[in-house]
């Protein structure tokens, strides 16, 4: 299937190096439009620093990565910031400027394209920003500043930015992480309405089993407003599992075949 | 065997990548005219109050010392001309700068260390915003700006300073001979080496704390080395440069 589509994300052979040694070890896998992809993985596996790699922001010592077709490790960190606007990106604690409201950060993405923003340009990116905040069921925080807000509402806000712009593709970096099991739901609902109500291809770095299962297993219902369980019978989402260790991509397939895997390294990634 | 030499000459080569980017960035676009007076405001206004008050001490300070040496030789009338030539030449650059060095190279340095750690310069990258055009450009020529301004500033407080002691306290000179062999003893020279000193110190500062932060690693207690070394570095490298400097301008 997708036969005929141009993939969004892939790596081919990549390798990721410190000073250490290699945090990403030769680790290749496609990304589809639409597709949604779990990237399961202790501490220190590097997952992280593979999300990074796709942008840009982790140089890669070897191997290739096409982003939208575009080879862009031989890009030089002045190409990156073009192509880069292409895609939302979600980090670990929000990342959200401290020095800004929610508003100016929502904004940011939108503003950063402009050099000289006109009323009518201003009052445009006002709407998307508050849209995008109704989105994460934030619409009433737009004045406050990062500070002011719980953590849960940190990474919605981190949400809002990395989709303002309704990108193609959105990585998540660890998006439950240091979360309650209730607030860490929520922001897996919103991973899976964000994907669901935009088709946005998705990849999810995370240590939560439960996390991937939710992907995997649910979709957001526009009618009830809610997640369903995904009867996989009409034009739902593929999830697909990748599991890391040391760098190494150690697993690559479905639900079902993660947890029917024997490896028991990946079995601790299957939520008994 | 030389390897202890390798950390010191990559952190050199690295300080001097990211001053050829900031300076490249001045011809480059986009221009944040607003982060640029921010900063100004941060560290020109911010600094204003240490600076009066440190200056005027400083003025004082060398009146007083010089008070004595000069009645020796029955020179107090003299006063003036010296504590003018050493606070613009010297004094005024120097302590403006180690006290801007302490005051705005370790904000910044612990500003962008912990947008460092907690992934914010990661976001802005992300975003597609160089961050060394958006933090580290406006924050040197933002300096490059305050600096000597605030070194003049701490010049004239510190001849008030002195003739405060002088004139008014001490009776060692009259108001009118001070001033007067404290104008005449500057050349066009002095004043060209009270200013190209704080020119140069201000780029050491800004960009000492803004590559401090950016290289920060190993969360909020790297944000507290990095502050740290910020200040250290910054502080000892105006003494080099102002060896430098003078050693320069002495032979005119």
């Amino acid at each position: 299937m997708n036969s005929g589509l141009q993939p969004i994300l892939r790596f081919d052979q990549v390798t990721v190096e410190f000073d250490e040694g290699p945090v990403v070890d030769r680790v290749s896998f496609t990304v589809m439009p639409g597709e949604c992809r779990v990237i399961l993985g202790v501490a220190g596996s590097g997952k992280t620093v593979l999300l990074k790699a796709a942008l840009g922001l982790a140089r890669t010592t070897s191997g290739h990565i096409f982003l939208f077709g575009e080879d862009i490790t031989t890009y030089t960190e002045q190409q990156m910031f073009e192509i880069r606007a292409r895609v939302g990106m979600l980090f670990q604690e929000g990342a959200l400027f401290d020095s800004q409201t929610v508003e100016e950060n929502v904004a940011y993405p939108l503003l950063s394209r402009l050099s000289r923003p006109t009323q009518t340009q201003i009052t445009g990116i006002e709407g998307r920003v508050l849209e995008s905040l109704k989105f994460v069921e934030l619409g009433h925080t737009i004045e406050k500043f990062p500070s002011e807000l719980s953590g849960g509402m940190r990474r919605r806000v981190g949400i809002a930015r990395a989709t303002v712009t309704e990108p193609k593709l959105v990585l998540y970096d660890s998006p439950t992480a240091g979360l309650d099991p209730i607030t860490a739901n929520t922001i897996m609902a919103l991973v899976a309405k964000e994907r669901d109500v935009r088709n946005t291809a998705t990849v999810i770095v995370t240590h939560r089993a439960q996390d991937g299962q939710l992907m995997a297993d649910f979709r957001y219902s526009p009618e009830s407003g809610h997640l369903v369980p995904d009867d996989h019978s009409g034009s739902g989402h593929k999830t697909i599992f990748m599991v890391m260790r040391d760098g190494r991509m150690v697993f690559e397939g479905s639900l079902s075949e993660l947890e029917s895997s024997t490896d028991p390294y990946v079995r601790k990634f299957v939520r008994r | 065997m030389l390897d202890f030499l390798k950390a010191p000459i990559l952190a050199l080569q690295d300080f001097t990548i990211l001053t050829g980017q900031a300076l490249g960035n001045l011809f480059r676009k986009p221009h944040y005219a607003d982060d640029v007076a921010n900063q100004m405001d941060m560290i020109g206004v911010g600094s204003l109050p240490i600076v009066l008050l440190v200056g005027t001490f400083s003025g004082a300070v060398m009146a007083l010392q010089m008070s004595k040496a000069l009645a020796q030789y029955g020179a107090t009338g003299q006063v003036g001309q010296i504590v003018s030539i050493t606070l613009v030449r010297e004094l005024g650059p120097v302590l403006t700068a180690l006290l801007v060095a302490g005051r705005v190279a370790s904000g910044i340095a612990s500003e962008l260390g912990s947008m460092k750690v907690t992934e914010q310069i990661d976001a802005m990258r992300a975003l597609g915003t160089d961050p060394i055009q958006k933090l580290v450009t406006p924050r040197m020529i933002a300096c490059a700006f305050v600096l000597p301004l605030l070194t003049i500033i701490s010049d004239f407080v510190g001849l008030i300073g002195g003739w405060l002691t002088a004139a008014v306290m001490m009776n060692l000179t009259t108001s009118t001979q001070y001033w007067n062999t404290a104008y005449r003893a500057l050349g066009y020279v002095d004043i060209a080496h009270g200013l190209v000193k704080p020119f140069l110190f201000s780029f050491l500062i800004s960009l000492v704390g803004c590559f401090q932060g950016m290289r920060t690693t190993g969360g909020t207690q790297g944000v507290g080395l990095a502050t740290t070394q910020a200040v250290v570095v910054a502080s000892v490298w105006v003494f080099v440069i102002d060896v430098l400097v003078t050693r320069i301008f002495i032979s005119f």
